[in-house]
């Protein structure tokens, strides 16, 4: 049996043939679903595409920044208004990856990939999906916790506030090859700042977990706290707590732990 | 066994071909047209050898759905010499040793002709992050990236 | 860039070259440039199959039952093919020179010694029919107990990896279970030395990860020949290798191969040309079989691991009086390589240094791990980061700068070698001494005049008086410590017991004849053949 393409010209059509099939898989950039073709990944029968417009659209125009979920990563980089989205945008492959995979796909890929979601996981994002009846917007952090029953629904778009301020949002990915490579860590923080006190900290991690988590226990340590050497040492060594990280030829779960805080320290230090 | 019908233009030429569902555009390219130039490394986005340019933007063959590029223009190494003579980038890198077993090279060229067609006068960090999704293994990343800028220069001064 | 220092040597060369010290353009260049070198994988065949293998997912383990029917009634499978399929189903890549004995199915048949080992090989009209069907193969596996280091591997009621070695290490000569290397008194000049630094040094197995896969196409000819296009780096060898396998004539096969997109010793062990041929003979067409990107990463032959123990006695002067090694090469589940890897490394010791108390046991190992194969300077490459780690290492410990150390150590023209051959033509002094003065690193006079032509030979040139294994002594017990050290409590214990004296060994049988004419080519394993 061969796989089935079927493209429809609107995500409701889509979506409703996707959640029809246990053997459907949406195909955004193809970086996920033709790499499990090329493997013989023989539990996708069917290939879902939609040509709907909105899925390659993008408000970057207001505080709140919308991004359709067919939006590739080289598409983001060419967009001036989405400057705070650039450095975890260009963590992510070689430039032929760019120009391929999506924001929607991206929340689907599985470590040591997914560097963007972490990005959005620390921006509290919303993602607006299509079940078969009908839209709904979830928590970014709840759609990641149920991801393994989400094939079935798709991924309209992404949106989230832009940070208040270029500080306000911090980004680094910890890979051994370079400029390219799978992530060993990667850290996301947004700290806005009001009267000197962080209000609303959000830490993500990416390679720490099953899915990108947030660090709670270093987001409450910041939390209310000014951002100086204390709070950020304070918060370096409460990051790995409620993290499960594994070991993969990319580095073990022991050195992911060791490396977390440290990589924090400077990331909230300014150092990198 | 349902095939689509596929046509798009393949190094300036118009081609029409029917497609297995789920084929990608490295086995449309190799198999169905007969153009052997990109080749297979990984089938999953980590070797680059597979480049193309889809409507001149740098892409993986093996991860792109081959009816996705109905009506569009795919380039592969096939169609990068001029007549009889080699692209500048094609002579820059038999000049400067920039091959050894060859096998990285089609998809090599295709990510510097990417880079060079955007960004004629390229600085060397750029030329290395343009290459940045390509495997070499035979190590000879050095000489391939001495090559692109002798070609970003032979243009320049041409 | 290339810069030739002709001041060195000048005496012993005739510089009327034509070639060295010029670039020459590479003949396949132009094929590179243009995308037209043509690889295995770029032929295009009428009718071609496919052939994909079902791969154990166990590391050992008995095959209770194989249950393919749902797989055969799979849409587009033409063949399937078991073990009792492959004419002779039992090989080892050294046979063709008469080195090794037979120990590794093409498809596994009673049971399975490594995760990965293929059982079942499928061949059908597209790849994804063929992964179709591997997915409706049913295999029955009682698991058996699993080995995976090498000194475990060694000991007294380890499970038995691959019953042609029951004692899961490569017997050499019919007798020997390790390469042997003595040379002087080791253990008696430990017992005078100024320091003994014992350490341990262990290499993880490397994947070559050439960028084209493993794989080879084949296809009826005429007059019933094969056509078989292949990524092979040892065309005449694969020829051989298949010949036997197939139980034809080499001449049966036409191999076309020679560009290889990136092999570095991961393409000499003939994986895909069997099947590929057998599934052709079997359907009468094209089959291709290319390893995926997971199949060449996991399943692939690596550089196999190496543990290794190096024990070494110096004089405060700096001078090495005795060095000790014990190795093991972790082959794998079969043998591949790794036994010639073996010899290669005894070959080696002690390095490019003149040492004269010499000891070295070196094992090819067994365990239920992938087999390993060949990779660049194998045999040699792990062994020399032992060495060079342990140089510096010792260097600090009598406070000499590492360059000078080993300019004192070094091998000399007319120097005796471990293995009874005089050196020649050594020049590592004047590597040395380049390579100082490249990296600015400061050596003092008498050692910048130091030459591999002066000082070598006379006593240095004597083979010492070397005790046989039964009348050596027991091990010196470590005189100092030092910060290097810091062994784990696992390595202190006892070394593994020695095996049996050999001497004196019965002459070793004579080698059956090979069944297929192999050539003898030996010079590598020049005492086999003696």
């Amino acid at each position: 049996m061969a796989v089935t393409v079927k493209t429809f010209a609107s995500t409701s059509e889509a979506a409703g043939a996707l959640s029809a099939d246990r053997g459907a898989r949406y195909l955004g950039g193809g970086t996920l679903v033709m790499r499990a073709l090329n493997e013989g990944d023989v539990s996708v029968s069917t290939v879902i595409r939609a040509s709907d417009q909105a899925l390659t659209r993008i408000d970057a125009s207001g505080p709140r920044v919308t991004l359709g979920a067919g939006i590739t990563f080289a598409k983001i980089l060419a967009e001036r208004d989405l400057g705070f989205l650039h450095a975890p945008a260009r963590s992510i492959g070689g430039p032929a990856v760019r120009n391929m995979g999506t924001v929607g796909g991206n929340l689907f890929a599985p470590s040591p990939y997914g560097d963007f979601t972490v990005a959005l996981l620390a921006l509290d994002a919303t993602v607006a999906v299509q079940g078969g009846f009908g839209t709904r917007d979830i928590a970014i952090e709840e759609f990641l916790q149920a991801r393994e029953r989400q094939a079935g629904t798709l991924v309209l778009s992404v949106s989230c506030a832009r940070p208040a301020s270029a500080d306000a949002f911090r980004y680094h990915k910890v890979a051994r090859i370079k400029p390219k490579g799978g992530s060993v860590i990667t850290l996301a923080a947004h700290l806005p700042i009001s009267g000197g006190r962080i209000a609303g900290a959000r830490i993500a991690l990416g390679s720490m977990a099953p899915t990108q988590i947030r660090a709670r226990a270093a987001e409450r340590v910041l939390e209310g706290r000014s951002l100086d050497a204390a709070t950020i040492a304070a918060a370096a060594s409460a990051v790995t707590e409620g993290t499960s990280p594994f070991d993969n030829a990319l580095g073990s779960a022991w050195y992911r732990r060791e490396i977390a805080g440290v990589h924090l320290r400077r990331l909230l230090s300014g150092q990198e | 066994m349902a095939k689509t019908a596929l046509q798009f233009r393949h190094n300036g030429r118009d081609v029409a071909i029917f497609v297995d569902g789920g084929t990608n555009l490295l086995v449309a390219l190799r198999e169905l047209i007969g153009d052997m130039t990109p080749k297979f490394g990984c089938g999953q986005g980590g070797c680059g050898t597979c480049s193309v340019l889809i409507d001149g933007e740098l892409h993986l063959s093996c991860l792109t759905l081959a009816e996705t590029v109905a009506g569009r223009s795919v380039e592969t190494l096939d169609g990068l010499k001029q007549g009889p003579n080699l692209h500048p980038l094609q002579r820059a890198f038999a000049d400067n040793f920039a091959a050894q077993c060859g096998y990285c090279t089609p998809g090599m060229l295709m990510a510097a002709k990417a880079l060079l067609d955007r960004n004629p006068q390229p600085s060397r960090a750029e030329v290395v992050e343009a290459i940045s999704g390509n495997i070499c293994r035979c190590t000879g990343y050095e000489p391939i990236i001495d090559a692109i800028l002798a070609a970003s220069g032979g243009r320049a001064s041409a | 860039m290339l810069e030739l220092r002709k001041d060195i040597f000048a005496d012993e060369r005739d510089d009327n070259l034509n070639e060295i010290g010029k670039g020459t353009q590479r003949q396949d260049m132009l094929g590179h440039v243009t995308g037209t070198s043509s690889y295995f994988n770029d032929h295009k065949l009428q009718g071609m199959l496919h052939l994909k293998v079902v791969r154990s997912t166990q590391a050992h383990a008995q095959l209770r039952h194989i249950d393919t029917t749902e797989a055969e009634r799979s849409s587009g499978v033409r063949r399937i093919i078991r073990g009792a399929d492959v004419p002779r189903n039992l090989n080892t890549l050294l046979s063709l020179i008469n080195f090794g004995k037979d120990d590794e199915p093409t498809l596994a048949v009673d049971k399975v010694r490594y995760k990965g080992e293929p059982v079942v090989a499928i061949v059908a009209d597209s790849e994804r029919e063929a992964f179709e069907a591997i997915a409706k193969v049913r295999i029955d596996y009682a698991p058996l107990p699993v080995v995976l280091d090498v000194e475990d591997a060694l000991k007294a009621g380890a499970p038995v990896v691959n019953g042609t070695y029951p004692k899961n290490a490569f017997i050499y000569h019919d007798v020997h279970d390790h390469q042997k290397l003595r040379f002087g008194d080791a253990d008696a000049a430990l017992a005078t030395a100024d320091h003994v630094l014992e350490q341990r040094y262990q290499m993880s197995p490397i994947e070559h990860a050439p960028t084209e896969t493993n794989g080879a196409i084949a296809a009826p000819d005429t007059n019933g020949r094969y056509v078989v296009y292949t990524s092979t780096q040892a065309l005449f060898f694969s020829v051989d290798t298949c010949a036997k396998i197939l139980d034809l004539p080499s001449n049966t096969f036409h191999f076309i191969g020679g560009t290889v997109g990136g092999g570095f010793g991961g393409k000499v062990d003939t994986l895909t040309e069997p099947l590929a041929i057998l599934g052709a003979m079997l359907t009468g067409r094209p089959v291709r079989y290319v390893f995926g990107r997971e199949e060449e990463m996991q399943y692939g032959p690596p550089r196999g691991a190496e543990r290794i123990y190096i024990k070494d006695g110096v004089m405060r002067d700096g001078r090495v009086i005795a060095r000790k090694i014990r190795a093991y090469f972790d082959s794998g589940a079969y043998t591949r390589l790794s036994s010639y890897a073996a010899v290669k490394c005894a070959a080696h010791l002690p390095g490019p240094y003149t040492i004269p108390n010499v000891y070295g046991d070196v094992y090819c190992v067994f365990t239920n791990r992938t087999p390993a194969t060949a990779m660049r300077g194998f045999g040699v490459t792990a062994m020399d980061f032992a060495i060079e780690c342990q140089m510096d290492k010792l260097a600090n410990l009598v406070g000499m700068d590492p360059m000078e150390f080993r300019i004192l150590n070094a091998y000399r023209d007319g120097d005796m070698k471990a293995h009874r051959r005089e050196a020649k033509n050594t020049a590592l002094i004047e590597c040395v001494q380049v390579a100082a003065e490249k990296a600015k690193w400061p050596i003092r006079e008498e050692f910048k005049r130091a030459s591999s032509r002066k000082d070598g030979g006379g006593s240095r040139a004597v083979i010492p008086p070397t005790p046989t294994d039964s009348r050596s002594r027991p091990a010196a017990p470590v005189q100092q410590r030092t910060s290097y050290d810091r062994l784990p409590p696992a390595v202190t214990r006892e070394p593994p017991r020695e095996p049996p004296p050999t001497a004196p060994s019965p002459p070793p049988p004579r080698p059956a004849a090979p069944s297929h004419g192999a050539p003898r080519f030996s010079s590598v394993f020049g005492t086999r053949r003696r």
